[in-house]
C-alpha cells in the first residue's frame, strides 16, 4: 500500500452505534482504495454538539486530545467520517493557530499539541487524493439507472474559513463521485439545508418539519434514494422517515445511503461489509428501479442498433 | 535669515493633543528664527493677516507654518506669502495634524514630535531659495475618456465653450450605462428621451471629434501639453461609408452572438448596430462570431451592404492627438453576482442582474417591453428583488454603498406593477438609503402606491420549486424567517470600478483607491481634480453616482478645463531640477533616468554637459538621487535641504564622539 | 533635537509625495493612533531618495529608517519606484560590511488610500526597532575598537 496514502483515523462515537454501517463501509471502502486508516490509539469523544456550547476551551481540549495521540503516527493526517466530528477537530485546530488559545487549551491536556496535522474528512480524501476519474476506473458494477439527491447537511462545508473543502453553498464533491458509480444526480436544491440535527431528541416537530422538507425536495427533484456523509442527517431522513410520515401526512419511502455504501457496492466489495441491512427505509425498491431502468437502456440500444 | 513660524491651533484639532503655546516658544530658539507664534487658523482671514504682518513688519525671509498636512494648504499659504511680497517658494509647512495631533494621544509626546517637524522646516527653509515660475503656452484642446452620461456632459460643456473636444468610447456607440436603462428615478421619465438629444448633440456639435470604438493606448506629456495616443480597434465596417441603414443585421446568418448591449438578455447578429438610437450609428463586426473572419466564408454583408463599407481586412490604427488638459469619465462596472452561492451562483435562469431587467422592461429591448422570465418566457406575477447585492458586504470586499441601488429598485418596482398590474412585487433590503430630492418620495411611493412589501433583511438562500424559486430570508423587523414563491427574481447589484481601470489610471499617473475608483485631490474641495494637473473626473469613475450627480461632475471637470484654459499661458511649477554647469562631467546618467526625456545633453564651449528642459521637468528627482556629482539639484529638494532635515533629526557626529 | 532618553526612539521616514505621505494623511484623516518615534521627511518620490540619506541618518544616530513609496507600477513619476527599490536593496545588503543591523532600515510600498496599512507598516517597524532598542552610540571605546581594527586589518 502506498505510504502517501496513510492517514490516522478517527472513527467518532456514533461509529460504534447508531451509524456502524457508515464505519463499516468507510473501511471497506477506503481499503478498496488504497487508503491506510490508522485508527487513532485510545481516541475520545471529541465533544459533539453539546461541548462548544458550554466552553470553547474544554470544547478544544477534548477534540486536541485525540490531536495530540495521532501527533506521532507516521501519517499524513487526521481523517474522520463524521462530519460533527470534523467540525469540532477542525475548529480546534483553528483556533489553536492563535498562541494564547493554544497554550490555554493545551494547560489541560496531559501531552501538549503542536496543531501541525492537517484534518479531513473521509469524503475530502476520496475526492481529492482518489478523485472521480480513478474511482470509475475501479468500478465493476455501475450502478447506472439510479436517481439520487445528494445530500450534504449543513456543516460538511461551513463555515467556509474553517472547512476549506468544497462550495460551502453548492458542494459537487459527492455529486462527483456518484456520477462516476454511473449514477444520475438530481438537482437537489438542498444540499446544505439543516436536516434539525440533534433537535430529533428535544424538539422532534422541528426535526419532522426540516427533514420532512428535505424529502420533499427529493421527491420532487425525481430522486428515488437519497445519499449522505453524516450519521446524523442519515438517522433524521431514514430512523424518522416514518415519524416524518405520520406527522407532515406523506408516504415517503425514501432510501437513504451513506455515499461510501454505494462507492462500496459500485466496486463490487461484499454487502455484509456495507452494513446494507442496517438501513431502515429498505433500499430494495430502489435498486429494482435501477435495474429495470438499466434493462429498459439495454433494450432500446439494441433496438437502435438493429434499426439502424 | 529671518524666518517666522506660525503653529496653528486647528480649533482643538491640534490644540487638542498638541500643546501648541509650547512648541511656538521652542520654536522661537531655533537658530534663524525670528518671530514664532500660535494661531487659531492659520488658514483663516485673520490668521493670513497675522502672517503678512508678522512679514512686513519683521521684515522675514519665509515662513513656517505648522498645521495641516502641505498637500491640503500648501497651495494657500503660498499665496499669503506672495500678497506680502515674499518669495512663495520661501515656505515650509510642519504637518502636526495628520501626521501629530491625529495618529497619537499621548500630549508630551505629541509636543515634542510637533516640535522637531518645525525645527526640521525651519532647517530645510535656512537651505531654500526663492524659485520664479516660467510661463509656457497650452494647446487648447481636451480629451474627454468615456461616452457615458458624464463624459457626454462634460465633452459638450467643453465644446460649447469652445474648446476642440476629441471624445473616446471604448464601445461603438456612446450612451453608457444609461442607455440602457428604460426609465430613470424620480421623475420616471424614460432614459432614452433625455439622453438621445443630448447625444445627437455630440455627434452634430463641430467642436467634437467622436472616436467609438477606441481605446487610449499611451498619454505622454504634461498639463497643457500632452500627447495622447488612441486606438481605433477595428470595426470591420468603414465608417465613412456606412449609413447605418441596417441591412447587413437583416441579412447576417450568425445570430447567435453575444448581445452585451441587452446583457446577454436573447442575442444579436455578428455584425451589428448596438442599439437603435446609437451615436455614431455604424455597423461593426464581433470578430468571436463573425462566419467570414473565423472560417473566410459567407461575406453576406459585404455583398448586401449598398455603400461597399464593409472591410473585412480592416486593422486596428492608432491616432494621435495632442491635447492641454484630459477629463476621466469611464464609469462604472457591475458587480458579478455568481459570487453569491447563496443566490444560486448563476445556476438558477430566473435570477437576474437589476441591469438585464431593466432590458427587459424597457420597449426596445429584446423583449419588446413585454417582461417574460428567462426560463420559460412565462409573465411573473411575483417578483422579489434582493437589494445590496455586491455592496455594503465586507465578505466579499465590497463594504461601500453603491448608492443608487434602493432608488433603481423601487423605480423597478413601479414599473413592474405599471406593466403587470396584477403582480406583486417583494423587496429584500438592509436599509433605505435615498437622500437626494424627492428620492424618499419615491420609495413611499412605491411602498404606498404601488403595495411593493419591502421586507427589511437579507436573503440566505434561493432554491427552485415547482418551476418557481424560493426565497428564503429573515424579516429581522418581525424577527421571522419569511419564504417566498417568486416566478422572478432580480438582484440589485452594485457598482464596482471598470473594467481596466487601475490600468488606465497607470497611463495618466493618477490614484486610485482599493476598490479601483480614481482618487479625487481632495475629497470635499476638490472632488474633480486629481493629483496629476491637467487630468480631471467626472461621474462614477471616483465612486458610485447617480445620474444627476454624474452630470453635476460632467459639467464641473469642464468648467475647471474651461478654468484652466481661460489664460493663453501657464505657469510651469520651479520646482524642477537645475544643473550646475561647473559641476557637471556630462556623464549621462541623469538624461537616461529621466522617465521623461526632459534632460537633453548639451555642447558647453566644447565640453558636454546635461540640461533641463524646465517645462517637460516634473520635478520627480530621480536625476538628482543619481547623479555622482550632484550636480544636479532638485529644487526645494535638494540634498541641502533633505540633509538638512535629517541633520535635526540625528545629530550624533564623529567630531562629538571624539570630544 | 537629541534622541529621547526616555521611551522614544529615533526614527526617520522618507516618504513619496503622493502615495505614501498622503497614506500618512488618510491614516491621519481616519485618526489610526500610531506611536509616535516616527518624524516624516518629504521627498516628492521614493526615486528622490538617495541611499546617503538613509545611511547619514543611521550613522548619525537614527535607531531606524523607513523610506515608502507608491506601489510598484503605480509610481506617479511611472518609474521612480523602481530605481528605488533597486537602490534601496543594494543599500541594504551593503549596511551589514558598516556594522549595521539591517532590521534598522526598511522600505516598503503604501497608496494614498492605504491609511490603515500605513498604520500597520508604523507599529511594526517601530516594535521592531523598539526590540532592537538603541542604536549603538558611536563612542570612544568604540572609535579605539575600529582603530585597532583598522591598524589590525592592515
Amino acid at each position: 500500500m502506498s505510504s502517501s496514502l496513510s492517514y490516522a483515523y478517527y472513527p467518532g462515537c456514533s461509529g460504534q452505534g447508531t451509524s456502524i454501517e457508515y464505519e463499516q463501509s468507510s473501511q471497506a471502502v477506503c481499503k478498496a482504495l488504497g487508503i491506510t486508516l490508522q485508527e487513532i490509539p485510545d481516541w475520545s469523544c471529541c465533544g459533539s454538539t453539546p461541548a462548544h456550547t458550554v466552553d470553547h476551551t474544554l470544547s478544544a481540549a477534548l477534540s486536541a486530545r485525540n490531536l495530540g495521540q495521532a501527533e506521532g503516527m507516521i501519517v499524513n493526517g487526521v481523517i474522520t467520517p463524521c462530519p460533527s466530528c470534523l467540525t469540532n477537530l477542525k475548529t480546534a485546530s483553528h483556533r489553536m493557530k492563535d498562541e494564547t488559545f493554544r497554550a490555554k487549551t493545551n494547560a489541560l491536556l496531559e501531552k501538549p499539541v503542536n496543531n501541525t496535522l492537517p484534518i479531513m474528512s473521509v469524503l475530502q480524501v476520496i475526492y481529492e487524493q482518489v478523485g472521480p476519474e480513478k474511482l470509475k476506473e475501479k468500478v465493476v458494477r455501475p450502478l447506472t439507472g439510479m436517481k439520487l439527491a445528494p445530500y450534504y447537511g449543513c456543516i460538511m462545508n461551513r463555515p467556509p474559513d474553517v472547512m476549506d473543502f468544497d462550495d460551502c453553498e453548492n458542494p459537487i464533491a459527492m455529486d462527483r463521485l456518484m456520477e462516476a458509480l454511473g449514477i444520475e444526480i438530481t438537482p437537489f436544491p438542498l444540499k446544505v439545508e439543516c436536516c434539525g440535527a440533534s433537535y430529533g431528541v428535544a424538539r422532534k416537530d422541528i426535526v419532522m418539519h426540516l427533514s420532512g422538507k428535505l424529502l420533499d425536495a427529493a421527491e420532487d427533484c425525481g430522486a428515488e434514494a437519497m445519499v449522505t456523509a453524516c450519521p446524523l442527517c442519515q438517522m433524521n431522513l431514514d430512523l424518522r422517515q416514518g415519524q416524518i410520515n405520520s406527522a407532515n401526512k406523506t408516504n415517503h419511502a425514501m432510501p437513504i445511503f451513506y455515499y461510501t455504501q454505494l462507492i462500496g457496492m459500485a466496486l463490487g466489495l461484499d454487502e455484509a461489509d456495507l452494513g446494507m441491512k442496517k438501513l431502515c427505509v429498505d433500499p430494495g425498491k430502489a435498486f429494482r428501479k435501477m435495474e429495470a431502468r438499466k434493462a429498459e437502456a439495454l433494450e432500446e440500444s439494441v433496438v437502435r442498433r438493429s434499426g439502424n | 535669515m529671518k524666518i517666522g513660524v506660525f503653529v496653528c491651533h486647528c480649533g482643538s484639532n491640534i490644540a487638542g493633543t498638541v500643546d501648541v503655546v509650547k512648541v511656538a516658544e521652542e520654536a522661537r530658539k531655533l537658530p534663524d528664527v525670528a518671530f514664532a507664534s500660535d494661531t487659531m487658523y492659520a488658514c483663516s482671514e485673520p490668521g493670513q493677516d497675522g502672517i503678512i504682518n508678522a512679514i512686513k513688519d519683521l521684515d522675514l525671509d519665509g515662513v513656517v507654518v505648522a498645521s495641516c498636512t502641505p498637500r491640503m494648504h500648501e497651495p494657500t499659504f503660498r499665496k499669503t506669502l506672495e500678497r506680502a511680497g515674499l518669495n512663495r517658494y520661501m515656505f515650509e509647512m510642519a504637518n502636526i495634524r495628520e501626521h501629530v495631533s491625529w495618529v497619537g494621544k499621548d500630549k508630551e509626546a505629541n509636543t515634542k514630535k510637533a516640535l522637531d517637524l518645525v525645527a526640521m522646516a525651519v532647517a530645510k527653509l535656512t537651505q531654500g531659495k526663492a524659485l520664479i515660475s516660467k510661463k509656457f503656452d497650452i494647446n487648447k484642446r481636451v480629451l474627454v475618456i468615456g461616452g457615458g452620461v458624464a463624459g457626454i456632459q462634460a465633452a459638450l460643456d467643453c465644446a460649447d465653450g469652445g474648446l476642440d473636444v476629441i471624445l473616446v468610447e471604448k464601445t461603438t456607440s456612446i450612451g453608457g450605462k444609461m442607455s440602457k436603462l428604460d426609465k430613470t428615478f424620480p421623475t420616471v421619465d424614460c432614459s432614452s428621451c433625455i439622453l438621445g438629444p443630448k447625444m445627437v448633440d455630440v455627434a452634430q456639435h463641430p467642436n467634437i471629434t467622436l472616436y467609438a470604438a477606441s481605446e487610449v493606448e499611451k498619454i505622454d506629456g504634461y498639463v497643457g501639453n500632452y500627447q495622447v495616443a488612441i486606438t481605433k480597434k477595428a470595426t470591420y465596417v468603414d465608417w465613412d461609408a456606412c449609413t447605418g441603414c441596417g441591412l447587413c443585421m437583416e441579412k447576417c446568418p450568425s445570430k447567435k452572438s453575444t448581445d452585451y448591449f441587452n446583457e446577454e438578455v436573447g442575442t444579436t447578429t455578428a455584425i451589428n448596430i448596438l442599439f437603435p438610437q446609437a451615436i455614431p450609428k455604424k455597423a461593426s463586426i464581433d470578430a468571436d462570431f463573425c462566419i467570414k473572419l473565423i472560417k473566410d466564408k459567407c461575406g453576406i454583408c459585404a455583398k448586401v451592404c449598398p455603400t461597399n463599407a464593409i472591410q473585412y481586412d480592416q486593422q486596428d490604427e492608432i491616432v494621435t492627438e495632442p491635447v492641454g488638459a484630459i477629463i476621466v469619465a469611464t464609469g462604472y462596472d457591475l458587480f458579478d453576482y455568481t459570487k453569491y452561492g447563496e443566490y444560486g451562483g448563476g445556476r438558477y435562469p430566473d435570477v437576474i442582474t437589476s441591469m438585464q431587467y431593466e432590458r427587459l422592461l424597457s420597449a426596445s429591448g429584446p423583449t419588446g417591453g413585454h417582461v417574460k422570465r428567462p426560463s420559460d418566457g412565462k409573465e411573473p406575477k411575483t417578483i422579489v428583488f434582493i437589494q445590496c447585492v455586491g455592496s455594503r458586504d465586507k465578505s466579499i470586499g465590497r463594504p461601500y454603498c453603491s448608492g443608487f441601488c434602493c432608488m433603481y429598485t423601487a423605480k423597478q418596482a413601479i414599473l413592474t406593477k405599471d406593466h403587470m398590474p396584477d403582480s406583486q412585487s417583494y423587496v429584500f433590503y438592509m436599509d433605505i438609503r435615498a437622500p437626494g430630492k424627492l428620492y424618499d418620495e419615491f420609495i413611499r411611493r412605491a411602498m404606498e402606491e404601488y403595495g411593493t412589501q419591502y421586507v427589511r433583511g437579507r436573503v440566505s438562500m434561493l432554491y427552485p420549486k415547482n418551476g418557481s424559486l424560493v426565497v428564503r430570508g429573515a424579516d429581522t423587523l418581525l424577527g421571522k424567517q419569511v419564504e417566498i414563491e417568486a416566478d422572478l427574481v432580480v438582484l440589485a447589484v452594485g457598482a464596482e470600478s471598470a473594467v481596466g481601470a487601475s490600468k488606465l489610471a497607470e497611463k495618466l499617473r493618477i490614484s486610485y483607491d482599493n476598490y479601483g475608483f480614481y482618487m479625487e485631490s481632495h475629497p470635499k474641495l476638490r472632488p474633480v481634480e486629481t493629483n496629476t494637473a491637467g487630468v480631471f473626473l467626472a461621474g462614477s469613475c471616483q465612486g458610485p453616482k447617480d445620474i444627476p450627480q454624474s452630470v453635476g461632475q460632467g459639467s464641473a471637470a469642464a468648467a475647471k478645463v474651461l478654468v484652466l484654459f481661460s489664460k493663453d499661458q501657464l505657469e510651469s511649477d520651479p520646482q524642477v531640477s537645475v544643473v550646475d554647469i561647473k559641476r557637471c562631467v556630462g556623464c549621462g546618467k541623469c538624461i537616461e533616468t529621466c522617465p521623461f526625456g526632459a534632460i537633453e545633453e548639451i555642447d558647453f564651449r566644447g565640453m558636454t554637459k546635461s540640461n533641463v528642459i524646465e517645462t517637460i521637468c516634473q520635478g520627480c528627482g530621480i536625476c538628482t538621487s543619481t547623479c555622482p556629482q550632484g550636480a544636479i539639484q532638485l529644487q526645494n529638494f535638494t540634498d541641502n535641504q533633505i540633509l538638512a532635515e535629517v541633520n535635526v533629526l540625528c545629530q550624533q557626529t564623529l567630531e562629538k564622539s571624539f570630544e | 533635537m537629541s534622541a529621547d532618553s526616555g521611551k522614544e526612539l529615533r526614527i526617520v521616514g522618507f516618504l513619496c509625495n503622493w502615495c505614501s505621505y498622503g497614506g500618512a494623511d488618510t491614516a491621519g484623516v481616519g485618526r489610526f493612533q500610531q506611536p509616535t518615534d516616527l518624524r516624516i521627511i518629504r521627498v516628492p518620490c521614493s526615486g528622490r531618495v538617495d541611499p546617503l540619506f538613509v545611511l547619514k541618518s543611521l550613522v548619525n544616530g537614527a535607531d531606524g529608517v523607513l523610506v515608502s513609496g507608491c506601489h510598484p507600477r503605480d509610481c506617479h513619476y511611472s518609474e521612480g519606484n523602481y530605481y528605488a527599490r533597486r537602490r534601496l536593496e543594494v543599500l541594504k545588503r551593503f549596511l551589514p560590511v558598516l556594522g549595521i543591523d539591517t532590521r534598522r532600515f526598511e522600505y516598503t510600498w503604501v497608496s494614498a488610500s492605504e491609511g490603515q496599512k500605513w498604520k500597520t507598516v508604523v507599529e511594526k517597524f517601530t516594535e521592531g526597532i523598539h526590540e532592537l532598542g538603541p542604536a549603538p552610540v558611536i563612542d570612544a571605546t568604540m572609535i579605539a575598537k575600529a582603530q585597532i581594527l583598522a591598524a589590525t586589518a592592515l
